[in-house]
């Protein structure tokens, strides 16, 4: 299984309008939305079935036994997350709280506890498709771990097959990091802003780390051209295939909002985006294999 | 007067909306904590720039003193340590807990520091701009944002909060102190499913708050219609204008370029300081 990553560095730049677009042009088997803190991808996915729900925990986080503490305040000193809260009582800080256990190594009056929490959901679509998802529950870390079960939920339901889209989060930090491991390929969607670029620029570095083959495509290309030519320039100077630029495309806000992917509908993002998808496909499956596609 | 600007979905105009503010204040602080992807700086282009590293501690061991009794490993949630003929640390794991010099029976483990990123401080007019920037390869910005918000802590006057897209621990790390949090919200399906993420986070940290609407077409704006159900103060309404998306994709700060975007800007700013002191 071939496993094509979309990411993109800065947010809004349309990387779950153009997995949207890849899974429904592929006829991918599996797909997964990584963007576990603002998922979105199940929006525009239209699943007929029930997913499969488990809960997803994070590390256990401390609790004090206020029966047992004896108020010496070596948790508090020893905590690195300022999560142990003084008032009357000693009490935990659920939120800062990242479940190392030093306070319930240092308590000299065995007071602290570790109890597991709820810190998302896992959902898991299968039917013709495979398509594995979560959210984050508010508050919570440790995204990264839930972005490495997201994708193992993935693998687990299906294999044999030839392609899988994963859906990126912005950033470069932790769930980026976790989404890139064992990826085949990472698809970069820019914008020609400023800010796009400075961001690309910081995903590219992130993404090389892992030395897996990164394309770019430029969406919005026409809102500033000079801008466009820039991001071209800087492909060319690095040698990283540009698979196409997507147009600004008021049909395509139109088609988002009715649950629609943009190549479901005649727009002039949805033909641009095919001629992105038949360049960045021909890439992944460059040695030898290749996709099945009747489209 | 601490105010953060946050949106869930990347993109919707949160740098736009907190550069604008920043600029248009008669005097105020910008501190951008999307330290993945900084991006106001690019806007402010400040000048007389101090930087200052940021860095973490990382155990190391001293293997003349280990003797593999694996204590460390044992206790190290993390997965940080591994003991394999000798001690190995994986430093992007680690959490900086300090357990494992704390655990070690023989004194063989000590800190080093590691620098992960770094915050530059500027002036760009009347605006200071603080600037947190994670090194790229590193997975956790938490601790630059904590050093961006200490720049705060004694500081009392206007304080604009870029953060980073998303509702995960490094946004909620980022609302932390601030008084008032604006919602940049934009008019798509996506948006408003975001939106929701942060309002509920937001309400969960028990915040004041208020929406911008960004990107405002002709017809019915899915992200005012969700607004207007929950409840949450419109602050201001931004029209889908071509000559302010090309100001804003050459870093331009609006305010600075026209008249009319300034008196938008005051306006709202005006809005938002009437909200934080009712």
């Amino acid at each position: 299984m071939r496993q094509l990553l979309i990411l993109s560095g800065k947010g809004g730049t349309g990387k779950t309008t153009l997995s949207s677009a890849f899974i429904r042009l592929s006829k991918a088997k599996a797909y997964a939305d990584c963007d576990v803190d603002a998922p979105n991808l199940h929006l525009i996915m239209n699943q007929l079935s029930e997913p499969k729900r488990s809960d997803y925990y994070g590390l256990p986080k401390a609790e004090i036994n206020l029966d047992l503490c004896v108020q010496c305040d070596l948790c508090r000193q020893n905590c690195r997350f300022n999560a142990i809260q003084v008032g009357t009582d000693y009490k935990v800080d659920y939120y800062a709280c990242e479940g190392c256990g030093v306070c319930e190594t240092i308590c000299p009056a065995s007071a602290v506890s570790f109890k597991r929490a709820i810190a998302g959901e896992l959902r898991l679509y299968v039917g013709e498709t495979v398509f594995s998802t979560a959210e984050l529950k508010m508050g919570n870390g440790t995204s990264g771990m839930l972005v490495t079960n997201v994708k193992k939920a993935m693998k687990s339901a299906i294999q044999d097959i030839d392609l899988a889209i994963i859906d990126g989060s912005p950033g470069i930090g932790c769930p980026v990091i976790a989404s890139l491991s064992g990826v085949d390929m990472v698809l970069i969607v820019t914008e020609p802003s400023i800010s796009g670029i400075s961001d690309m620029e910081r995903i590219i570095k992130t993404a090389e780390k892992f030395q897996t083959k990164i394309a770019v495509c430029i969406n919005k290309f026409d809102t500033n051209l000079g801008n466009s030519e820039v991001i071209e320039a800087y492909c060319q100077k690095f040698n990283l295939p540009l698979t196409g630029k997507i147009p600004f495309d008021l049909d395509a806000v139109k088609a988002i909002n009715n649950s629609q992917s943009i190549v479901d509908i005649d727009c002039a993002a949805g033909r641009a985006t095919r001629e992105v998808f038949d360049k960045t496909i021909k890439i992944l499956f460059k040695e030898g294999l290749t996709l099945n596609l009747k489209h | 007067m601490k105010i953060a600007v946050l949106s869930g979905k990347g993109g919707t105009g949160k740098t736009l909306v907190s550069v604008n503010l920043a600029a248009v204040a008669k005097e105020s602080i910008y501190i951008d904590c999307d330290v993945e992807e900084p991006n106001g700086h690019l806007y402010f282009k400040p000048e007389d720039i101090e930087s200052e590293e940021i860095s973490i501690k990382i155990p190391f061991v001293d293997e003349t003193l280990c003797h593999g009794c694996r204590k460390c490993t044992d206790f190290c949630r993390f997965n940080a340590l591994a003991y394999i003929n000798k001690l190995i640390v994986f430093d992007e794991v680690c959490h900086s807990c300090g357990g494992c010099v704390l655990i070690c029976p023989e004194k063989a483990l000590a800190e080093k520091e590691k620098i992960i990123g770094e915050v530059q401080s500027g002036v760009s007019e009347k605006v200071t701009v603080i600037t947190g920037i994670l090194n790229t390869g590193e997975a956790s910005g938490i601790p630059i944002i904590k050093k961006l918000l200490s720049h705060l802590a004694e500081n009392k006057g206007l304080s604009f909060i870029d953060c980073p897209p998303g509702s995960a621990c490094i946004v909620m790390e980022s609302i932390k102190d601030a008084d008032y949090c604006i919602f940049v919200a934009e008019p798509t399906l996506f948006g408003v499913h975001n939106l929701n993420m942060v309002y509920e986070l937001v309400t969960l940290f028990d915040k004041p708050h208020g929406v911008v609407l960004n990107k405002c077409l002709e017809g019915e704006n899915p992200a005012e219609k969700f607004c207007l159900e929950k409840g949450i103060k419109i602050l201001g309404k931004i029209p889908f204008d071509n000559e302010l998306g090309t100001l804003n994709s050459n870093a331009l700060i609006a305010v600075r370029e026209e008249i009319k975007y300034r008196d938008m800007f005051s306006s709202l700013l005006q809005m938002v300081t009437e909200e934080v002191q009712a």
